[in-house]
């Protein structure tokens, strides 16, 4: 894989998406579908979460079946922060963020120990067994999930209203991809890049390789745990289904449609999969099948996602 | 006689059958170019391995710097002031050559802090131009900006050499340095090598014989894993053992 380097046009699209991004929630209410404002937050959400996978398997090469976890610990702590009384956001996401961050901090201090499929069987264990501890912990619903009994306030605004919310899920996003773009070009985006393609090699260089792998698997866990608390706001639920490793999956398959490795990856292909399930849901019982087909198709023809289509890496 | 700066001792290491080190003695002087010769798969390059940190031995330590190294990973070593180069190019090829050397020089302990998520690299102007030096002074001056990948296999030799000094080492391992390169670049690495060899220690594997008598201060010899012999050049030429198993083929 080559080393991300920001193209040439990249600001300026990236300056036409934002506008775009703004301006949508008021264009879908002047048309008369605000109900698509709930569905826009969801793939906003989804694409952070796909772009902290990103950042692991991608630019850190770890391929983790793991990731789940620290979006399900994002949507618990605001669930179990609301409980405890702290309904504002501006306490409860960066909670959420470390709560995840910290639980990736140890997940990945031990797998980060083993290589290969033993990694992979790892991160795995990990996430069931946090699946587990949700589904038997009583206190916080177990199978039925920990509700939230209203949407949280955001610096004293609340994010009852679907706008709001879209908003709230637009800044994280922007914020994330701004540091995401600044960091894989930066020295550190650089030493895990290399450490991606050839570890032994950046050992010989002195560098310790275990540790910027796990700060860089901490770092997408906090993020998956910001994705986390906002889509439990958006949904009224944290579920232990976000747990699964299947949720893990779907995050991977968004991955892979998307691009992995590169920057905006993440985010097209949340934008494909769920557009997809969207549209195909309406059509036929049996949209699996057809989603199925679909990926065979990116699969075979646009092998590095989506985004590889427009964004041509420079090496 | 100057102290050693490298000091293995009694140092074995078994692969499944093969007994690839059998209880090594080997020391470098600080200063000198010791080369270690011998024939293909005499356990040369396993034995760099264990030198650098990358393989850890059955029994037997290393020592580097006066210090115990045995139990110490291989980025540790590198801190410590060994840096090595590979017998089969182990570069960055998706990277420019400048790219490859401003990684190196990135590394090290006195550049600062790689946990730096802000600033895009480039900007970054002593990396790149102590880099430069590097690049100058391996010949590469004309490569700087041209991809690893697409540098002939001389130059990703002496881009890997490079690497190496961007690290600051005491002391360099070099794994055949001239494996694969022709007479020509030959000739300029071993002039390279020789002009290296005044502010640091080498320790050089290579099949060249006329090199290796050209650079070696003291030259080792290493058989089915076992030393047979360590001296002065002349008196390793003459050695009737080494003649036996390996010079012979080669003068
Ligand atoms: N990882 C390994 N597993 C098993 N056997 C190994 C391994 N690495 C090396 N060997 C064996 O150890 C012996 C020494 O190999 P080594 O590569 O160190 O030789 P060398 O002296 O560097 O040879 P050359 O001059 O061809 O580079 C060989 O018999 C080789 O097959
Ligand atoms: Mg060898």
């Amino acid at each position: 894989m080559a080393f991300y380097r920001p193209a040439p046009y990249q600001k300026p699209v990236a300056i036409a998406l934002l506008l775009v991004l703004a301006a949508l929630p008021f264009g879908l209410a002047a048309v008369d579908q605000a109900f698509y404002i709930g569905f826009a937050t969801r793939v906003l959400i989804f694409a952070l979460a796909a772009t902290s996978l990103n950042l692991v398997l991608g630019f850190g090469g770890m391929f983790s079946l793991g990731h789940a976890a620290f979006f399900g610990v994002g949507a618990y702590t605001a669930a179990i922060c609301q409980q405890a009384g702290i309904n504002e956001a501006l306490i409860a996401f960066p909670l959420a963020m470390i709560a995840a961050g910290a639980f990736a901090l140890v997940v990945g201090a031990i797998s980060l120990r083993t290589r290969g499929v033993y990694f992979i069987m790892i991160t795995l264990a990990f996430t069931q067994m946090a699946y587990y501890l949700a589904v038997s912990a009583r206190s916080w619903g177990g199978d039925d999930g920990l509700p939230l009994v209203g949407r949280m306030t955001l610096a004293g605004v609340s994010l009852a209203d679907d706008t709001h919310l879209y908003f709230a899920a637009f800044f994280g996003l922007t914020v994330t991809m701004l540091f995401f773009g600044r960091l894989a070009d930066a020295r550190f985006g650089r030493v895990i890049q290399a450490i991606r393609e050839n570890e032994t090699r950046m050992e010989a260089l002195g560098y310790p390789v275990f540790t910027y792998r796990l700060v860089c698997f901490a770092l997408g866990g906090a993020l998956a745990g910001l994705a986390g608390a906002l889509l439990a706001n958006l949904t009224g639920l944290a579920s232990p289904n976000l747990l699964l490793w299947t949720q893990s999956g779907t995050l991977l398959v968004m991955l892979i449609i998307g691009g992995v490795g590169y920057l905006y990856g993440g985010a097209v292909g949340a934008l494909i999969l769920l557009c997809l399930e969207e549209v195909l849901v309406g059509f036929t019982p049996h949209w699996h099948i057809v989603l199925g087909l679909i990926l065979l198709g990116v699969v075979l023809f646009a092998p590095k996602g989506v985004a590889a289509l427009f964004g041509k890496r420079h090496g | 006689m100057a102290e050693a700066l490298l000091e293995v001792r009694n140092l074995s290491r078994r692969f499944a059958a093969v007994d690839a080190l059998k209880d090594v003695n080997f020391s470098v002087d600080a200063g000198e170019v010791h080369a270690l010769i011998g024939p293909n798969g005499a356990g040369k390059t396993t034995f760099i391995h264990h030198v650098s940190g990358a393989l850890k031995p059955d029994s037997g330590s290393v020592h580097f710097a006066g210090a115990d190294v045995t139990a110490l990973s291989m980025h540790r070593r590198v801190a410590a002031g060994m840096a090595r180069s590979y017998q089969i190019t182990n570069v960055f090829l998706g990277l420019t050559a400048i790219d490859n050397v401003a990684l190196a020089v990135q590394g090290r302990q006195d550049a600062g802090s790689s946990f730096r998520f802000w600033k895009p690299v480039r900007r970054e102007v002593a990396l790149f131009d102590e880099a430069r030096e590097y690049l100058v002074q391996v010949g590469l001056e004309q490569r700087i900006d041209t991809v690893a990948g697409n540098l002939a296999h001389g130059e990703q030799r002496a881009l890997e050499l490079a690497m190496a000094l961007a690290t600051r080492p005491k002391m360099l391992l070099l794994d055949e340095p001239m494996a694969g390169t022709g007479p020509e670049e030959s000739a300029r690495m071993v002039e390279l090598i020789e002009h290296l060899a005044r502010h640091v220690t080498i320790l050089l594997v290579e099949h060249d014989m006329a090199a290796v008598f050209r650079l070696a201060d003291r030259i080792s010899v290493l058989v089915n894993g076992q030393l047979i012999c360590t001296g002065e050049p002349e008196a390793v030429r003459a050695n009737g053992d080494v003649r036996r198993a390996y010079l012979g083929d080669h003068l």
